[in-house]
């Protein structure tokens, strides 16, 4: 992950509404019957910046990424990414823009190898296209651009050192292998926004540190993460700009001193530990 | 896998498992016929038609893996889409019909062009038909494309059994689907014409006569040879053209696909395309083994030809041999057909050349009275028995082995083998990777 045509270049450019918001969010809304799962939530996330999505349950994070995503459409609002509207695309759509997410509850490709999971991931592969990888000729400039995606794959293992596990199933992985896989897979679209549901739930405080470490590596790299967590330490700990989601929401906003002591969000976590 | 386990390797390795399977299926019919005194020509003639069916089963089980091993696409409608391949060849390839000839009233003619265009609409039609039924239920959860595809092929018996599209007017031809009473492959389809017809094919069926010293020409058991020769060629086409699609890029996203379809879109992944391609593609295949169906098992063709039970049979041999492994779909293929399928009847032959079976009891009520008229009863009624024990293998198969004879093995999905780099590669030792 050393090499320079992989980050995204940030910070020197401004996007098309003038601002540096990769992701600005606008009074979105969703419904489920008659319950209000997110209720006009506004925000937006720095270029280059480690943000966290916080809450307590039912907050609405998780169909506030849903929205975001595509993997839900929006009721209202509108979600709009490096100055493109993309309320109501699909996912795959989205995620060519660069902008991807992983999921709470890591979704290895079981069936397939830690390689397999990796090599899938990036985009614009010209085997992809049926004729291409069938027709003789053609197949050796897909197998060319295949040894290069390896090359990257082995690159990206390295650097999340589960290496060893290359030929592995991912269905053989632990938890936190998976979540380090996960991570992995979605670098290989080389995006330039990724957007972390819960990376680290289920993880043992060794690994934790580990994931938190490639995250801030890479954001100095010039990724922008978008971190959704339940746990206001790690959050507190990690991010540089917190967003508080309550009901539905935005409740609060600001660095994380701040939303300490912000009498509010303790209110809206009364009984948890803050 | 080492480095040096090349993709050619993996090849040797597939075909001798193949040829492995063949030979022992062959082995045991000659064994038990010669066991039993069946003559020479008998045994002989068994084992092509064994292996002309085979040869059908392994080309509708690889493209169903192709749907369902690969994608994940529970397609359970496969006669229906072998029925529009052999309907539209036929229909298109068959000679017209001189409406002022007496023939007239009685015969329906097709366009009259070439056959090899009739495969070609054939295939088309399948195709078509894939993408009209895969597009609506594609956006639905799996199990109804599930629906969909089985009712769809029972749509496309009853519209071949319909009156209304018996006879209708195309280019001022007089063309149909022959309700009942279906229709007659009524020309040379290709096979004759580019081998029979010859002169050395005559100098062929001579020399087996001869070499084969047996009573009665050799001749239709030759014919049957070769043209089961032709279609473990196109049984060959279809591996060769699976084994690219699935090591590819594009097959590693039907695999994600199969795996987790919202992992695939989440990675911009435009999922439905791919199935749909896979699906076409699949059904454009079964379109034209119903096409070789028509020509080379029915002759003529007609509506009860295609059943759902065919459906059946090919996840059977798909089960059998490992969904997700086109070497296992042929294998399947073989092994059901060689065994669970043909099997059982050539027994009986084999049986009732060694032993005379007593006359079996009018109904099954008579046949439970003991254990002798129990085997009469189930002898003659072999054709139903075999049935009852395909469950039963399914069955102890599902416990023993759920993902068949090689379903558990890996076929990578890529077009250069994903082999470790050299610089590459730590030990398990410096892995902090592992969660509690």
């Amino acid at each position: 992950m050393t090499t320079a045509e992989q980050s995204p270049d940030i910070g020197s450019e401004v996007d098309s509404n003038g601002n540096g918001h990769p992701l600005v969010v606008d009074g979105l809304e969703k419904h489920f019957g008659g319950i209000t799962a997110v209720d006009g939530a506004t925000f937006h996330v720095e270029r280059g910046s480690l943000t966290g999505l916080i809450g307590p349950n039912g907050a609405g994070k998780s169909t506030t990424f849903n929205l975001i995503t595509g993997f839900h459409e929006p009721d209202a609002g509108s979600v709009t990414f490096n100055g493109q509207d993309v309320t109501g695309w699909t996912p795959f759509e989205i995620a060519n823009q660069g902008m991807v997410r992983t999921f709470q509850i890591a979704r290895e490709l079981g069936e397939m190898t830690v390689l397999e999971n990796l090599m899938l991931a990036p985009q614009n592969q010209r085997g992809e296209e049926l004729w291409r990888s069938v027709t003789p000729g053609e197949r050796g400039q897909v197998k060319k651009q295949e040894e290069a995606l390896l090359e990257r794959s082995w690159e990206m293992l390295d650097f999340f050192e589960i290496d060893h596990l290359w030929d592995e199933y991912a269905k053989n992985l632990s938890g936190g292998q998976r979540k380090l896989l996960e991570m992995a897979r979605v670098l290989m679209t080389d995006p330039e926004m990724v957007l972390l549901d819960e990376p680290l739930a289920g993880v043992n405080p060794t690994l934790e540190k580990k994931l938190m470490k490639h995250v801030h590596q890479l954001r100095e790299e010039g990724y922008t993460f978008l971190l959704v967590e339940h746990d206001m330490d790690i959050i507190m700990e990690n991010c540089g700009h917190v967003i508080v989601m309550h009901q539905g929401s935005v409740l609060a906003e600001g660095e994380p001193a701040d939303i300490k002591a912000n009498d509010q969000v303790i209110d809206a976590y009364l009984g948890e530990d803050i | 896998m080492t480095e040096s386990n090349t993709l050619g390797d993996l090849w040797e390795y597939d075909v001798t498992k193949i040829l492995a399977t063949f030979l022992a299926i062959y082995a045991g019919y000659v064994v038990m016929g010669l066991i039993s005194g069946l003559p020479t020509r008998g045994i002989v003639a068994t084992l092509v038609q064994l292996t002309l069916l085979i040869a059908l089963y392994a080309m509708l089980t690889l493209a169903l893996n192709l749907q369902w091993g690969y994608t994940g696409l529970f397609n359970i409608g496969i006669v229906g889409f072998m029925a529009v391949g052999a309907y539209t060849m036929l229909m298109v390839s068959k000679p017209p019909v001189d409406p002022s000839s007496a023939a007239a009233a009685s015969q329906i003619g097709g366009l009259g062009l070439p056959v090899i265009v009739g495969i070609l609409a054939g295939v088309i039609a399948a195709a078509l038909l894939g993408f009209v039924v895969a597009l609506p239920a594609l956006r639905l959860r799996a199990d109804y494309l599930a629906i969909t595809t089985i009712a769809m092929s029972e749509i496309v018996r009853f519209i071949f059994l319909s009156s209304s599209f018996q006879e209708f007017s195309v280019f001022g031809n007089k063309i149909g689907t022959g309700g009942g009473r279906g229709l007659i492959v009524n020309f040379e389809e290709p096979i004759s014409r580019i081998f029979f017809d010859t002169g050395a094919y005559e100098g062929l069926v001579t020399a087996v006569n001869e070499a084969m010293g047996v009573q009665g020409t050799m001749a239709p058991v030759v014919d049957t040879a070769v043209i089961s020769v032709v279609l473990l060629v196109v049984v060959a086409g279809y591996f060769w053209l699976f084994k690219r699609t699935g090591e590819s890029p594009f097959g590693r996203v039907l695999k994600a696909i199969r795996e987790d379809e919202d992992v695939a879109r989440a990675l911009g992944k435009n999922t439905n395309r791919f199935k749909i391609k896979s699906f076409m593609l699949g059904c454009a295949l079964m379109g034209l083994a119903g096409a070789f169906y028509a020509m080379y098992f029915l002759g003529a063709v007609n509506p009860t030809a295609f059943k759902p039970q065919f459906t059946f049979f090919v996840w059977v041999a798909l089960i059998i041999g490992g969904s997700g492994s086109n070497t296992g779909s042929v294998i399947g293929s073989a092994i059901f057909v060689g065994v669970l399928f043909q099997g059982p009847l050539y027994m009986k032959n084999v049986v009732e050349a060694l032993f005379t079976v007593a006359s079996a009891p009018p109904s099954f009520a008579h046949a439970l009275s003991g254990i002798g008229p129990f085997i009469a009863y189930m002898f003659e009624n072999i054709s139903h028995f075999r049935i009852i024990a395909l469950g039963i293998v399914l069955i102890v198969l599902m416990k023993r082995r759920p993902d068949g004879i090689m379903g558990h093995r890996k076929e990578t999905a890529a077009s250069i083998p994903l082999i470790k780099l050299s610089g590459y590669g730590r030990d398990a030792a410096a892995d902090g990777g592992d969660a509690e």
